[in-house]
């Protein structure tokens, strides 16, 4: 089954334990800057919102590489950054129409979510369940779940 | 290790900054932040200076455990000699500010003198540097923040900085960081203030490595999240109530200070308590509680974000106070609330706002402004002295304060000196509810003996952070206590005393030990520091810093006799509730805990605890 992570900013707190374990995951260092998942804090909205690639079907930083140094990862359909073939060109930052894919000035190579081969630490870091890893065809469920619980509340009419 | 080894000092004379290594000698002995920022405040000044002198220093400074996984692992505090006490000051602070100075590659920044005109630092990891602040010299905090991530063009910058109170000295001027969280007793703000600093801007993009042993650290750390998600209080009450969970609480236990420690419990508590803030208001049918939040690291999240009616009184005219931000604590709400005899919950909220927004602390400024309300009731004060009629009760009153003193206009200015010197001044000294001329918080030493001595004993002037009793005497953490007796709180105070100064000195914060004990945090830092640290080792810690602290306050000036109550609270016995007739044992408990601590008889450490705790 394909897995996929869903965010729920309702339940997100701003705690940054996200970021920090994305740091450490991927560069072993506790460093919220290298982090490749953000926490976006809207203050008059009282509002925190954690956001990262979304691994589009078709995505536009693949598509726009002229290296091919972005590859699908079969087993969890993240789409990868092969450091090695990256030359750092930043089209695919262009081409991304949510930001997600950004330059890292240290390696010279773009960097994205890649879903930590697929245990995101951000998900298992994560206190509250703003970040979760769940059936990729079902992110909804949990949301179809709540209104669910708020049909058909009458008490029952008929035997 | 958990420390980055590293010091900033920035002499503002001069306009220089140098980096030095950290004491590595003096962190094992003091650990981090609140200890270690002792020592070296200890070591560099005289304890009689001026706190407002240019030969006093103010010293930021992050734990091991700041800007780690560690739950809570984001604060820092500033220490410096306290303008409103003349005591040592150490105040805490979370929000993302700390963990911030610490991923730029810092334990500690000291600033020394005075700059001859306003300036804000600019660290951004190694390169620091001092910038004109003329263009933020007369701005509020919230200002301030804007301005600077707007003119560099960063919006991932953080920021601490002084609003109006601290550049006008106002003597309980705190320093905010992220915009509603602040170190915010004793004053540390003026001292700011005073060094014509007005900002400390950081980014940090070093982070936190050399951990010792990730493997021990995260298994510890990932260990003590789960006691604290496990934990009735730091697992459900906090994040959904914030501390204004204990309003209806300390109210019902006859221990809620009302009108300016005249009664001990108020009757329009359940108005200003964390179930109305959940409550839809008839206003706009909107509750003026948005959502918890958390600071950095913290898997807790009890801060509140609030959003005031836009047609109340107070902000009808106000769009900048329209918007979500930082709402009440459990303190701020009774310091403005309940010791002013108001329970208009929006009220309370922007005066807190503005608070924040000018950086004051909530506290000082709520009791100072219930000790006005009572010279105004005794007609000592007047209209005419005060620029508006202030009786109890009167939420007008209050905010109109909060205006004058954030703004330094008019009465402002007589407000700006706390309850002591206000009273004293109008010739009732006995009406500030103050310890070393700090004001008192949220908890009534008769309704719960413990915190009379806690207060009576803080090293910063009167303070619920130092020994929180309260967690064993109310809510029976760790252990049910009775709190109208005083017998055993002598031990429990010295226990909380200890016990907290090493949290302290950590980079977590004490709000963890509503579950948490040495125990959890042994192993974090263990995981994370070079050494052994135990138990034991950390007990000990806490008390070689409590003494630190004493030997400092005893050099300023202080004597047995400061380790006193406001005579009300020995005298005039609680009206109503279950501590109904009863006042504050603190003349039978102060013995024998200079007894425990190994003082002598006028509150002096003999020389045999000095050399048992290598002092």
């Amino acid at each position: 089954m394909q897995k996929s992570l869903h965010i729920d900013p309702n339940k997100c707190t701003g705690c940054m334990q996200c970021e920090l374990a994305c740091s450490y995951e991927n560069y072993g260092v506790f460093n919220i800057s290298k982090s490749r998942i953000k926490v976006f804090n809207f203050e008059a909205a009282g509002r925190k919102v954690p956001y990262t690639c979304t691994q589009c079907a078709e995505a536009w930083c693949l598509h726009a590489c002229p290296v091919e140094a972005i590859k699908i990862d079969a087993a969890t359909g993240a789409k990868i950054v092969l450091e090695a073939t990256c030359v750092g060109c930043k089209v695919c930052t262009i081409s991304c129409p949510f930001g997600t894919i950004n330059y890292v000035h240290d390696t010279g190579k773009v960097q994205k979510c890649d879903l930590c081969g697929g245990d995101p630490a951000c998900a298992t870091a994560c206190p509250t369940g703003a970040i979760t890893y769940v059936d990729a065809d079902w992110t909804g469920l949990e949301k179809m779940r709540q209104w669910a619980g708020k049909t058909d509340t009458q008490p029952r009419t008929s035997a | 290790m958990g420390w980055a080894r590293k010091i900033l000092r920035v002499d503002l004379t001069n306009g220089t900054t140098k980096s030095e290594q950290l004491n590595m000698e003096w962190a094992e002995q003091y650990l981090g932040q609140r200890g270690l920022g002792t020592k070296y405040l200890v070591e560099e000044t005289d304890p009689k200076v001026d706190p407002l002198a240019p030969e006093n220093k103010m010293i930021m400074a992050t734990g091991p455990l700041t800007g780690t996984p560690a739950a809570t692992g984001g604060r820092y505090s500033i220490i410096t000699k306290g303008p409103l006490t003349g005591a040592i000051a150490c105040s805490n602070s979370g929000g993302h500010f700390g963990a911030e100075m610490k991923m730029a590659g810092w334990d500690m920044i000291i600033f020394e003198g005075k700059s001859p005109k306003p300036v804000y630092l600019w660290l951004e990891n190694d390169k620091a540097e001092l910038r004109d602040a003329a263009h933020l010299w007369g701005k509020t905090t919230w200002e301030t923040e804007e301005i600077i991530k707007s003119g560099h063009q960063d919006p991932q910058i953080r920021v601490a900085s002084i609003g109006r109170a601290g550049e006008n000295q106002v003597l309980f001027a705190c320093v905010v960081n992220d915009l509603h969280r602040a170190a915010g007793r004793s004053g540390v703000g003026a001292v700011m203030g005073s060094k014509n600093l007005k900002a400390v801007a950081l980014r940090g993009t070093v982070g936190v490595s050399g951990i010792k042993d990730y493997k021990a650290f995260l298994k510890a750390t990932t260990a003590a999240k789960k006691v604290l998600a496990d934990n009735a209080v730091t697992g459900q009450g906090l994040p959904k109530f914030g501390t204004q969970v204990l309003m209806n609480v300390i109210n019902e236990i006859g221990a809620l200070p009302t009108r300016n420690a005249q009664d001990v419990q108020f009757e329009g508590a359940r108005n200003i308590s964390a179930e109305a803030m959940h409550e839809k208001r008839p206003g706009d049918g909107k509750a003026n509680l948005i959502t918890n939040a958390a600071c950095f690291g913290c898997t807790i999240a009890c801060g509140r974000i609030s959003q005031v009616d836009k047609g109340h009184w107070s902000v009808q005219n106000s769009p900048k106070y329209w918007g979500a931000t930082g709402g009440l604590e459990y303190e701020a709400a009774w310091s403005l609330g309940a010791a002013n005899g108001v329970d208009d919950l929006d009220g309370l909220t922007v005066a807190n706002m503005i608070c924040n927004e000018d950086g004051m602390d909530p506290i000082t400024f709520g009791a100072t402004v219930g000790a006005i309300m009572e010279l105004y009731t005794m007609g000592v004060l007047t209209k005419e002295q005060i620029g508006i009629e202030s009786p109890f009760g009167s939420a007008q009153a209050l905010i109109e304060m909060s205006h004058l003193t954030a703004e330094g206009r008019g009465f402002g200015k007589e407000i700006a000196l706390g309850s002591a010197r206000l009273c004293e001044k109008y010739g009732h000294p006995e009406l500030s509810m103050s310890v070393k001329k700090q004001e008192f918080p949220a908890y009534d030493p008769r309704g719960i003996q413990g915190m009379g001595l806690t207060y009576a004993t803080s090293n910063r002037g009167a303070c619920h952070l130092r020994s929180y009793t309260v967690a064993s005497e109310v809510l029976g953490i760790p252990i049910k206590t009775d709190p109208l007796v005083t017998e055993g709180k002598a031990g429990l105070v010295k226990a909380f005393q200890d016990a907290t100064a090493a949290f302290d000195s950590s980079g977590t914060c004490i709000f963890t030990t509503f579950a948490w004990t040495l125990g959890d945090l042994a192993p974090q830092l263990d995981g994370a520091c070079e050494g052994e640290w135990t138990i034991e080792k950390l007990a000990e810690i806490g008390e070689r810093i409590w003494n630190l602290e004493r030997q400092y306050n005893n050099a300023a000036g202080f004597t047995a006799k400061d380790d006193d109550l406001p005579p009300r609270l020995k005298t005039e016995p609680a009206k109503t509730g279950p501590a109904m007739g009863l006042v504050s044992g603190i003349d039978k408990m102060r013995p024998e805990y200079y007894e425990l601590r190994g003082w002598d008889t006028g509150g002096v450490p003999t020389a045999d605890t000095l050399s048992r705790l290598g002092l």
